[in-house]
């Protein structure tokens, strides 16, 4: 999980691998905002699998390689 | 995970915070009034439920967001220097601690330095671009890797 310039770096990084996918840091913040934000609370519970997909489509995170299981 | 671990997993991750740095299970031990081997038997535990990721002597490798160890991934937040485990936990920190932060990591493609601050949940630079090799499923099959 790693930030790049642009998606040309993307491309030349992966120099022709299957690649993930790409979003902008944008929805990097957000998505990290929405995930983490709760982490240090100290009546910090695990969010189940079915709450951590619900903040990846609430954020347009959606399609197959977003599926967490 | 069970209401002890639950709690030392919330003791551990305050510790984090309040040290600037990853505890020992004995500072966490000492905090909680629990024995050393009982808090190394809830790391594990915690470990395999994936809530800490641990390293080959069972102390804290990351607490993800943080990073127990320096990685390419530096965040200035809160009066202290972070390291994060990639570049979403990066943003991670700064969401974690609720403050502004300063990230500071490296493009792979070209190894040049990228400076960004993170304020009101917002990048400062918005041209940059984030990718995810493994799919969401795959991330905690090697954790590291991801």
């Amino acid at each position: 999980m790693l930030v790049f310039r642009s998606e040309a770096h993307v491309d030349r990084w992966l120099a022709g691998r299957a690649g993930g996918t790409t979003v902008t840091i944008t929805k990097l913040a957000e998505l990290a905002t929405a995930w983490w934000s709760d982490r240090v609370a100290p009546d910090w519970h695990p969010r189940s699998r079915d709450q951590n997909q619900a903040i990846l489509d609430e954020l347009g995170l959606v399609g197959e390689f977003w599926r967490l299981g | 995970m069970t209401p002890f671990d639950l709690a030392i997993r919330n003791a551990t991750y305050a510790a984090f915070v309040e040290l600037g740095r990853a505890p020992t299970v004995g500072e966490v031990a000492k905090r909680m009034s629990a024995p050393i081997s009982d808090v190394a038997d809830a790391w594990a535990r915690l470990q395999d439920g994936h809530a800490l990721v641990l390293d080959e002597a069972g102390a804290i490798l990351m607490a993800n967001p943080f990073s127990a160890i320096k990685t390419p991934h530096r965040v200035e937040a809160a009066g202290q220097t972070w390291f994060a485990n990639c570049g979403w936990d990066a943003f991670g920190i700064g969401a974690a601690l609720h403050v502004d932060s300063s990230i500071r990591t490296t493009c792979p493609d070209c190894d040049e330095r990228i400076d960004l601050d993170f304020r009101g949940g917002r990048p400062t630079d918005e041209t940059l671009v984030f990718h995810v090799l493994v799919p969401a499923r795959e991330w905690w099959s090697d954790i590291r890797f991801t």
